[in-house]
């Protein structure tokens, strides 16, 4: 999509997504410009962590009407490997864990990206505040706690160099002293080129956001300024009595 | 050159193969003990280590003691092998790890062309009061899977001892392997025995681990991972048996199957017979976790790649 004379990275055009005959995504229209952190807001269970399988392409998520374009290119039918290709990463809620793969070899998996990798692994760590020394032999496994393991995964993405990475709630499970630090890492990857998909429930987090939209009933019900996405998620969303359906009341509010 | 030169070369070239080092065969500092089929090529001491080998009919007898107190600087290493295609072998081992002592052992057993090849291993292991024993077995096969690997081990950890055990076999294919380990561990000691298997064609395998917790707070891990591709049949018991107060066992099982052909089982036995006694167990089988293998493709790897990451990580 064109806005203005800025060609979207990321374009979501009418995605619907029915599991066992339930919608769980329709009408969706997305569109993540270059560079930008873009926030989706939502409460539990409106479907962002649906949202974000379905650009990264998982089993299983498959749109059932509408389409997903990365770079102008349809990508609806691509598999993750083809859409990792391209530059497309994803940053799990709750990452898998690996018996007998180090953190090390885990970062370096990013050179197969796109871009031909970002920062060392040692520096990626760095980012997320995780001490190299300490971390970089150490297995992606049980072992860590889930904080270290979400900001592992983070750090993977930064080094993997992506031109667009899905971030699903990166700061749940962290402790406000590390808040900073992922904010500042989510700033790195914009930075460096990346556009950010960024799913979250912080509004610390939100209002880094270049822009935000208001997932909820499965489709977008307003994007613009992160702020004023906050404040509508904040007044009507908090006590939403329509569940998993928006009314014509709340959709007004466009 | 002599026979027993290209037979040393050989089994030193084999052993390499499977991820030894062959220059600690030939370093008179290391205590080891080389034999290929029903001949011993190599024995010996190093200070605080004995090493009496006896050829018998139908392989060897050995005997390695560890003096109480010692703490052996180097691996013992040991080599065992068959390299023509066909033959038995029969090493009957007694390890003795005396009171307080620490040693590790790296034993390397290798069968580069076997096609019929009968290799029985039947060890007793005794470690002492406090004292640390860590051995490691690595298997080196070739890819006509032609050898049948019975390893049995009774072993038993006095108080405040520990044991660890890792069998690994991810080279090659076996043919038929039969784990059997049974541990006595006493009052405050540990016993972790951990089998790494990659089973290929139409490999039987067969890991049975079993911990007795005889002694009060002695704690117990029977670990193992198993990969079954192609027409491999794998079965894991699991057996943990509390006996005493404060005694904790775990049995912690992972087999995955490649392929439509392959079939795994996994059969934990616990017994507690102390009501101050803990025990639990793990066990998951099945395809490789689909999680896992999505988050390495959204990485760049294909699928096959993916569950290669995986399953190369499991049996690490």
């Amino acid at each position: 999509m064109r806005q203005g004379a800025v060609i979207s990275v990321l374009d979501l055009v009418d995605v619907g997504l029915a599991v066992g005959g339930k919608p769980i995504l329709h009408d969706l229209n997305l569109h993540v410009l270059p560079g930008e952190i873009h926030a989706i807001l939502g409460m539990n269970g409106t479907g962002k962590s649906t949202l974000a399988s379905v650009v990264m392409g998982l089993s299983g998520y498959s749109p059932t009407s509408g389409k997903v374009a990365f770079l102008g290119e349809d990508i609806t039918s691509l598999s993750i490997s083809d859409r990792a290709k391209r530059g497309i990463t994803l940053a799990w809620q709750e990452p898998a864990r690996f018996e007998g793969l180090t953190i090390k070899e885990y970062l370096e998996l990013g050179k197969r990206g796109s871009r031909g990798g970002g920062p060392p692994p040692g520096e990626c760590l760095l980012m997320v505040g995780l001490p190299p020394d300490r971390y970089l032999q150490r297995t992606v496994d049980a072992t860590l706690s889930g904080g270290e393991r979400k900001r592992v995964e983070l750090a993977s993405v930064l080094s993997i160099n992506p031109r667009l990475s899905i971030l699903d709630e990166p700061d749940s499970g962290i402790d406000a002293f590390s808040l900073n630090r992922i904010l500042d890492a989510v700033r790195i990857l914009a930075k460096n080129g990346s556009s950010v998909l960024l799913i979250t429930h912080q509004n610390e987090i939100a209002a880094s956001a270049d822009r935000a939209s208001t997932l909820c009933g499965g489709t977008i019900l307003r994007t613009g300024d992160p702020l004023a996405i906050d404040r509508f998620f904040r007044n009507h969303c908090r006590e939403c009595p329509h569940g998993s359906t928006p009314s014509g009341e709340v959709l007004l509010h466009e | 050159m002599s026979d027993y030169t290209k037979e040393f070369l050989a089994m030193s070239k084999a052993y390499e193969a499977s991820g030894g080092d062959p220059a600690s065969l030939s370093d008179g500092r290391i205590a080891g003990l080389m034999v290929s089929h029903r001949r011993i090529l190599r024995s010996n001491d190093a200070p605080g280590v004995h090493i009496e080998g006896e050829e018998t009919p139908t392989g060897v007898k050995a005997k390695i003691t560890v003096d109480p107190g010692v703490n052996v600087e180097h691996p013992v290493h040991l080599c065992f092998g068959v390299l023509p295609k066909e033959g038995t072998q029969e090493i009957v081992s007694e390890f003795l790890v005396g009171e307080g002592s620490k040693a590790s052992f790296l034993a390397h057993c290798v069968f580069p062309n076997a096609v019929k090849v009968r290799h029985v291993m039947d060890a007793r292991i005794h470690v002492g009061k406090h004292a640390r024993l860590e051995y490691s077995e690595t298997h080196y096969h070739g890819e006509e899977g032609g050898v049948e690997v019975l390893p049995t081990a009774r072993i038993t950890v006095d108080e405040g001892g520990s044991c660890r055990s890792l069998f690994k076999l991810v080279q090659g294919a076996v043919g038929e392997l039969r784990i059997d380990y049974e541990a006595d561990i006493g009052k405050d000691a540990l016993c972790e025995l951990d089998a790494r298997v990659y089973g290929k064609r139409n490999d039987a395998i067969r890991v049975k681990e079993s911990l007795f917790l005889n002694g009060e707070k002695s704690r117990g891990l029977a670990k193992s991972r198993i990969v079954a591709s192609d027409h491999c049949v794998s079965e894991v018991v699991g057996e943990a048996v509390g006996n005493a107060p404060g005694a904790r066992g775990h049995v912690d099982c992972v087999e995955i199957v490649k392929g439509k052909d392959a079939r795994v089982s996994a059969i934990p036995r616990l017994l507690v017979t102390d009501d101050r006694a803990k025990l639990t167990h793990e066990a998951a089988i099945g395809s490789v976790d689909k999680k896992q293998v999505e988050t390495l493709m959204a990485r760049g790897l294909t699928e096959e790649e993916a569950v290669d990451v995986v399953v190369r990580g499991i049996l690490r």
